[in-house]
């Protein structure tokens, strides 16, 4: 493996860690263990938990996977790896 | 028109549609057979994954597991959605750079053993048979309530339908199929969301709906309103209730992604797009249109309930009044009892509905001051919660119609997809990977194809004839997928290091503790009277139900596959190549497989 593989795993490995760090907070964290404390702050007319746990965990689900998409799709290019 | 005919018209419609497509997209090579020839568009793919995804059970039975569980069931919507992070970052992109035509293929490939291969495709065949029973089952019921044919006339139609398009056209035929079964199923989906979400709150996006005013005047917000009815009537706060604990919410949900990531007819969908960066970009339009429809579900879930208590509570809770009276229960109260979906006994002979949780002892107590003598709505299917949704708002008939059409496009985009996997399992995997390397091209179509006619035979045949325990079997399906597909796939990518020993015994242990935990609580092979622990909640493992162990059934696979393949052999260099090869997108290519 050249530097420059090396490289492109690493950076791609990092953007992914963080991406699942979001994923869990976002649903995990804030949809089920902190539910009950993030109720008492309201979005509209529910719980802020709820809310998550219902609604917005999907959305940032869908932020993440094309954000992830546009990232990739840039760091290939920065390690010269895409496609032809 | 009457609602029937006006249903036959406008289901006939859709199935020409189904069937036209099948004629214009007919497979003409394996390649096509098998992945669509590659050519897939990403944003087209995405519609498909999202049909091929959304099943009868997103349709019909999602929003009546929330309506009836509330907070608990966001199990269903973080778990069925938050999978496809999982499929997109971790799986999609490198499965699709390894460029083959089958899940069990790339297991095979990549732990360069014909034994871990054969591993695949027994577990493959065993998440996705469970699953499509299911499917099958939809068929039938949705023919046999609106069409008016019994359940097996309409399990046949069903079975012609998919046959046509799925034989004829494999992959290709499908994908140009699930995209039109897309249109059909979101529409007949949001129109009557946006209905109810108007006239209860106001507001036309139902995702504002759901965190919005009422519109009657009280000052309060629905989920306040929501919240405050049910409770008055003994049963348990919406926006609060658990489903068994903290605990076990947190493992289902973990399971049920997993799952997800691990379906074999979801993952073979990301083969068909022609680049990498097809595949990722390809995964967050699935992710978008499964999210049209899972974000409305909530919505739709509560505001449906609201209503259903609403229509019976129709003032203070112990007024003598304030019951509905039962020869005012409006029209579509009468359709649904003659299905059998709503059942309503007079318990008090008072002539008025009571409906409350006599489970509750509080609301017992208080139900026997009022005279009251016991629930009597007996009855409440939570499948009620989608398909009266258009009675219930008062919209037209065609309304109704396109709802019916909606629940078949996604019992049969499902169910094709299921079968597609299955049948290339059967034909690329057992027959050209194992019987007979030398297969030639035309042969091998030919077997695909015959492969495909047994596929929706069987499905048919347990279609018929369906197991006992066929009700709770799509939950396990994921647990199944969870278990042993996942882990491997994910391994195989990230993880060097393990090898053809650690992957074997990584997926039959993962996938033996699975079934083992859902045996010991549902009996074996789901006997009844065979359990050895019972299904009840003191007996589960830190309170995990037997649906929610999938998870835990992935994790002992990690700690297996990881462990086997330390004391054995390093994994051979050529194998380390592949991986390396398979990490980096360059040099993909629209080859097909062999």
């Amino acid at each position: 493996m050249n530097a420059d593989i090396t490289g492109y795993w690493q950076a791609n490995i990092r953007l992914v860690s963080i991406l699942l760090v979001i994923w869990f907070v976002v649903s995990y964290g804030f949809g089920i263990i902190l539910a009950d404390p993030l109720n008492a702050i309201k979005i509209g007319g529910v719980g802020l938990g709820f809310w998550f746990a219902q609604q917005g965990s999907i959305y940032t689900f869908v932020v993440l996977v094309f954000f992830y998409a546009w990232r990739m799709n840039s760091l290939d290019r920065e390690f010269n790896v895409q496609e032809d | 028109m009457d609602l029937s005919t006006l249903t036959y018209i406008v289901v006939g419609i859709t199935f020409l549609l189904y069937i036209g497509i099948a004629i214009w997209a007919r497979a003409g090579s394996t390649g096509e057979f098998y992945v669509a020839g590659k050519g897939v568009n990403p944003i087209a793919n995405g519609m498909a994954t999202a049909a091929d995804w959304m099943s009868a059970a997103s349709f019909i039975s999602m929003a009546g597991l929330i309506a009836f569980n509330g907070y608990g069931a966001s199990v269903f919507l973080m778990g069925w959605t938050g999978g496809y992070v999982l499929l997109a970052m971790l799986l999609a992109p490198y499965l699709r750079k390894f460029g083959k035509f089958t899940v069990p293929e790339f297991i095979g490939d990549r732990f360069y053993s014909k034994t871990a291969r054969l591993v695949a495709v027994i577990c493959l065949i065993l998440a996705s048979v469970t699953y499509v029973i299911g499917q099958m089952k939809g068929i039938g019921v949705a023919f046999s309530r609106f069409l008016e044919t019994s359940y097996e006339m309409g399990l046949v139609i069903g079975m012609g339908i998919v046959f046509i398009y799925a034989v004829l056209g494999g992959m290709k035929g499908i994908t140009y199929t699930q995209i039109a079964q897309y249109c059909v199923l979101i529409f007949a989906y949001t129109i009557p969301a946006v209905f109810i979400s108007m006239n209860l709150t106001g507001d036309w996006l139902p995702q504002l709906g759901l965190i919005g005013m009422m519109a009657d005047g009280s000052g309060m917000t629905m989920m306040e309103k929501l919240d405050t009815v049910v409770q008055d009537l003994g049963f348990n706060q919406y926006s609060t209730q658990v489903m068994g604990s903290k605990l076990n919410m947190f493992v289902y949900t973990l399971s049920l992604m997993i799952g997800t990531a691990g379906l074999p007819h979801v993952i073979i969908r990301f083969f068909t797009v022609p680049k990498v960066k097809d595949a990722r970009s390809s995964a967050g339009w699935a992710l978008l249109f499964i999210a049209i429809l899972y974000t409305t579900a909530p919505a739709v879930a509560s505001m449906a309930r609201l209503n259903l208590m609403e229509t019976i509570q129709i003032g203070p809770v112990g007024e003598q009044t304030g019951n509905l009276e039962y020869a005012q229960a409006p029209t579509w109260f009468k359709n649904w009892e003659k299905t059998g979906l709503l059942k309503y006994e007079d318990k008090n002979g008072d002539g008025r509905i009571q409906y409350y949780n006599d489970k509750n002892p509080d609301m017992v107590a208080k139900a026997e001051a009022f005279g009251w003598k016991g629930n009597e709505m007996v009855k409440v299917d939570r499948d009620i919660m989608v398909l009266a949704n258009p009675e219930i708002s008062g919209l037209p008939n065609w309304v109704i119609a396109i709802v019916v059409a909606g629940g078949l496009a996604a019992a049969l985009s499902t169910a094709a997809g299921l079968l597609l996997a299955i049948a290339s399992a059967v034909s690329h995997d057992v027959i050209k990977g194992m019987i007979n390397p030398n297969i030639s091209e035309k042969n091998e179509l030919m077997a695909s194809r015959l492969s495909m006619v047994g596929a929706i035979a069987l499905a048919g045949y347990l279609g018929f004839n369906p197991p006992g325990f066929a009700a709770g079997t799509v939950a396990i399906a994921f647990g199944l997928a969870a278990s042993s597909i996942f882990p491997v796939l994910m391994m195989g990518i990230f993880a060097k290091r393990i090898n053809s020993q650690g992957a074997i015994a990584g997926m039959i242990a993962g996938i033996s503790i699975t079934l083992l935990y859902v045996f010991q609580h549902k009996g074996i092979f789901f006997i009844p009277g065979t359990t050895f622990l019972g299904d009840m909640g003191p007996n589960w493992f830190f309170g995990i139900s037997p649906n929610a162990f999938g998870a835990i059934g992935a994790l002992v696979n990690f700690a297996v596959a990881i462990w086997v393949s330390k004391i054995t052999p390093e994994t051979p260099q050529h194998i380390q190549q592949l991986v390396e090869d398979i990490r980096v997108p360059k040099g993909a290519g629209t080859s097909t497989g062999h």
